[in-house]
């Protein structure tokens, strides 16, 4: 299958026009020895049928909805995605422009851009937004990094609570710049304010703080501001954008820059990316601010007109000394992000936050009334949490996956002590009957003698399938 | 009516009360005290987000889209960007439900379908660029860079060595000396000599000891093959400095040369420039890092392994090692992104892949033998997929790049790359892609060519284009001094 216009005429048609003979002669700086002389080993092209086919069964071989149950989250999350949003998002138009670096072409990309980061101001309460980061670990490293630069410290102190992959990806930006990092313990739940006090000092350019948590827990960001703040250090908080339809936003907390992972905002997981690296801060710091910023201008006629602005901070003007490297973010899942926050709106988005808290919370008390169950770190929480259960979480898992349930992330690998705890997600996905299968399905499974992992005989008639 | 619209956002469009698209009830029993969201936690006011109903946003947002242009209407050639044709079966395939609704959290077993295509795609991309391994973690073009420098870094701290600069052509990418600072180094600029190439006389000036990598583009900004690359690798290899390819200009040798065997130690693609995601407006994007055998203990994330038992194939999550220089992503990359190479590669295959270089590099040269009398082309007689004119004649006459660019909306077609590389006084970088047609890139010739003869004959009628795009010239100035970000 091939997307070149040519035949081989016009190819020769063209070559003549150039002036050479062959197309070869057009290769005359790429010296002999490292030119290919035979076709790369990679397979023949196919008809697009058969592309698709094997793309087909590709996709067959993974476990998802409706074939599979699942309670996956940590940041990603498998929300509804109200059908205009594929169908105004997925216009060529969106999709097949670029960076709008010809405003008076790109007013399309531009505008939505534009209410996408006021949409973001919004939900987040706090005075700017921009236009969109790679993910919500890059998002935070950026937050760090700005934070550095503001306060010329070299110590940056974060919660324990942090996603680990957030954290992961924060501490290959930093380390490669020498900035020390601690790490405030998180053994209850939430991060320990009596610890960050003692660790907060002259030194430190920001605390970064999640909420709720990687745990799900709701934390304390007013308080941990305040302690920031005492010793000159920025807060930055990080933010589950659908919490905010219920929970208190960042710029209600003295929070100095908010950063939040927004793939849930009408995109799909898509195995963890492309993802949506949100953020927004005080006006103070709009020329401290990474990529892109769209702003509201006129053009020659007096008429509204929206342009990239701003840019000396970026790299294509500042080269090294540009606020970050930032070139290619997530542009088109920031204009899907504003037709998804448009299409629910004020009270849909409310609606969504409601009932995803909701079934959480009665997930939560039907888990913690199982025989061998808890939930540890109490109702403080959005729409995730952690199950302490009766066996090891890998054991219960596999014996989830074999009911054909994903039934949560498996914490111990990454926090000591949590071996037999799982962080569960539920969304507006889940229905009332679906949370109820689930539960006894876990009782199920924590009841089971076997090694083979098979569902016992009580509860196989009603196995999800 | 439309008109009237202009610059109306959906804000502008709210009636209070009007429900956009609804989730579902709760429709569970409301529970126990003690396990309820405490109050303390709520938000006193809902986000001031819009309300209006779908059919209104539907409307809306078209009706911006329609401001839009795009690769799927006319010619994009935005130097360096890479705007081709991208097929549209690339969508189809990422939007099935077993890619697209997949959890990264998702156990290997129920992932293989997953975990095969990011294999196959590794191999196949070391394949084509000659790199030993291929790792598919970095979200976009510039974190591929940061990626390749930290792989540098951390391969001389494994010498024991710490070695500070990184030298960088000055014809080179905005991104490139941002990613040095990132990473910690300090950039070292080698100028470009009259035929627009990195000189072995001028790197051998700047080139120490203390050099850790040189970044080169190859093909570089000015659309040219480094024709002294294998001099200018061996230089660098000899004084024990790691030499970095920024591949975003791959599109030019896709079957007709391959990074490794020119010496490169690393090097990121952008797959979503050369292997064919559409560009979104500004992403996203996708970045493979390849490297030679003895970086690959410092690949970022994870790899991903194969096993046979038995005639089965099983693959498999693996943890980076100690010496990775760590994660650039939360999961494995932008796997969306992912899937479209991947359906490209396959679509093409070997010989198809072949014929997209040639044909970017039949375009562009074709284009620059169409107008090479009237626009100064300051280096090179051929070029691969780009080349940069200068408008230094048309400056003369009173009308600047930027200028011409307006004035080519006006056409329907989107204008160069304009003011970059930095080297060439009034740049217009021009990429045509292979999948523009003879006959379009004929009428984008045409088009400059018309515009260089208004500038002789009205150049005021061009210094205030546009004069037919969907707005006229933007005032950027007020943008930046009255700043309304929304």
């Amino acid at each position: 299958m091939e997307y070149t216009s040519h035949s081989d005429d016009t190819r020769h048609h063209m070559l003549k026009a150039i002036g050479v003979e062959r197309f070869e002669d057009l290769l005359e700086a790429i010296p002999q020895e490292i030119r290919l002389t035979r076709p790369m080993d990679v397979p023949q092209g196919l008809a697009e049928a058969d592309v698709e086919s094997l793309l087909e069964s590709l996709a067959a071989q993974n476990s998802v909805a409706p074939t599979v149950t699942s309670f996956l989250g940590g940041d990603v999350y498998d929300h509804h995605i109200p059908a205009a949003v594929d169908h105004v998002g997925g216009r060529s138009e969106f999709f097949t422009a670029y960076t709008p670096y010809q405003a008076e072409v790109a007013q399309g990309t531009l505008q939505a851009t534009y209410e996408f980061q006021s949409m973001i101001r919004r939900l987040t309460a706090m005075d700017v937004a921009q236009a969109s980061l790679y993910d919500g670990g890059s998002a935070i490293a950026e937050a760090a990094l700005m934070a550095l630069g503001q306060t010329k410290r070299n110590q940056v102190i974060i919660a324990g609570t942090l996603n680990p992959r957030h954290r992961g990806v924060l501490e290959t930006y930093l380390t490669a710049q020498g900035v020390d990092i601690k790490t405030i313990v998180a053994d209850n739940g939430t991060a320990d304010l009596e610890e960050l006090k003692t660790s907060v000092s002259d030194d430190t350019a920001c605390v970064i703080m999640p909420s709720p948590n990687y745990f799900g827990v709701i934390d304390n960001w007013s308080d941990g501001a305040t302690i920031a703040h005492e010793h000159g250090a920025l807060f930055v908080a990080m933010f589950k954008p659908v919490s905010l339809g219920v929970l208190q936003p960042p710029g209600e907390c003295d929070v100095d820059i908010a950063v939040g992972e927004g793939q849930c905002l009408g995109n799909t997981p898509s195995f963890g990316g492309p993802l949506l690296g949100l953020m927004a801060s005080r006006r103070d710091y709009v020329r401290r601010l990474p990529g892109r910023l769209v702003g509201r201008s006129v053009d020659a006629d007096g008429q509204p007109a929206f342009v990239m602005t701003l840019q000396t901070r970026e790299q294509h003007i500042r080269r090294e000394k540009a606020t970050s490297n930032i070139c290619t973010a997530q542009a088109l899942l920031a204009t899907r992000a504003a037709i998804y926050l448009s299409l629910l709106g004020k009270q849909g988005f409310t609606g969504l936050a409601e009932t995803c808290q909701r079934r959480a919370h009665y997930c939560a008390e039907q888990i913690s009334e199982l025989k061998g169950f808890s939930v540890p770190f109490g109702p403080a929480f959005f729409n995730e949490f952690v199950v302490d259960s009766p066996l090891p979480a890998r054991q219960l898992l596999e014996r989830l996956q074999k009911r054909g349930i994903l039934g949560g992330i498996e914490l111990g690998e990454r926090f000591p002590g949590f071996d037999n705890r799982i962080l569960v997600c539920v969304t507006e996905r889940h229905s009332r009957e679906t949370i109820d299968r689930f539960v006894k399905e876990l009782n199920a499974a924590a009841g089971e003698t076997g090694q083979s992992g098979e569902p016992s005989e009580e509860y196989a008639h009603d196995r999800v399938s | 009516m439309a008109a009237a619209n202009k610059g109306t956002t959906i804000f502008d469009a709210t009636t209070p009360g009007a429900k956009g698209v609804m989730a579902p009830d709760p429709g569970v029993p409301e529970p126990q005290d003690n396990w309820r969201l405490p109050d303390a936690y709520r938000r006193s006011v809902p986000a001031d987000l819009p309300e209006v109903a779908e059919p209104e946003v539907v409307r809306h947002y078209v009706r911006l889209s329609t401001r839009n242009h795009h690769i799927d209407k006319d010619t994009y050639p935005l130097g360096s960007c890479t705007m081709k044709y991208n097929p549209k079966i690339n969508e189809r395939t990422a939007a099935m439900a077993g890619f697209s609704r997949l959890h990264p959290e998702t156990p290997d077993d129920h992932c293989q379908g997953a975990l095969r295509l990011m294999w196959e795609l590794g191999r196949d991309l070391a394949v084509i660029t000659g790199m030993d391994e291929v790792r598919l973690q970095p979200s976009a073009g510039a974190q591929g860079e940061m990626v390749g420098l930290l792989i540098a870094l951390a391969y001389h701290r494994s010498r024991g060595e710490d070695r500070r600069k990184v030298i960088i052509p000055d014809s080179s990418h905005g991104t490139n000396p941002a990613s040095v600072t990132l990473a910690g180094f300090d950039p070292v600029a080698v100028k470009s000599n009259e035929k627009g190439l990195v000189d072995p006389s001028e790197l051998a000036a700047v080139l120490d000891d203390n050099v850790a990598c040189i970044m080169l583009t190859n093909p570089n900004t000015l659309g040219l093959f480094e024709q002294d690359i294998l001099k200018i690798t061996e230089m660098v290899h000899a004084k024990g400095g790691i030499v970095y390819n920024d591949g975003a200009n791959t599109n030019a040798l896709l079957g007709i040369a391959r990074a490794g065997d020119m010496g490169f130690d690393v090097l990121h693609l952008n797959l979503h420039k050369t292997f064919s995601t559409p560009h979104g407006g500004g992403g996203p994007g996708a970045a493979a890092v390849g490297v030679t055998k003895e970086l690959i203990p410092f690949l970022p994330g994870s790899g991903i392994e194969r096993e046979e038992n038995n005639g089965d194939m099983r693959f498999s999550r693996k943890s980076p090692g100690s010496q990775s220089i760590g994660s650039v992503h939360p999961f494995a990359g932008n796997f969306g992104v992912l899937v479209r190479a991947y359906t490209y590669i396959r679509l093409l295959g070997a010989e198809g892949l072949r014929q997209v270089a040639e044909d970017a590099v039949l375009n562009a040269n074709y284009l620059m033998s169409r107008i090479k009398d009237v626009y100064d082309i300051p280096y090179g007689h051929r070029c691969m997929h780009e080349f940069v004119a200068s408008a230094v004649r048309q400056k003369k006459q009173g009308v600047r790049a930027g200028q011409i660019a307006k004035r080519l909306l006006d056409f329907g077609v989107h204008p160069p790359t304009v003011y970059f590389p930095l080297i060439v006084p009034e740049a217009l970088m021009i990429e045509p892609t292979e999948t523009e047609s003879m006959a379009r890139v004929d009428a984008y010739a045409e088009a400059l060519l018309q515009i260089a003869r208004e500038i002789e004959s009205d150049p005021d009628m061009v210094n205030t284009a546009p004069h037919n795009a969907p707005i006229r010239k933007v005032d950027e100035a007020r943008a930046a001094r009255d700043l309304d970000v929304g």
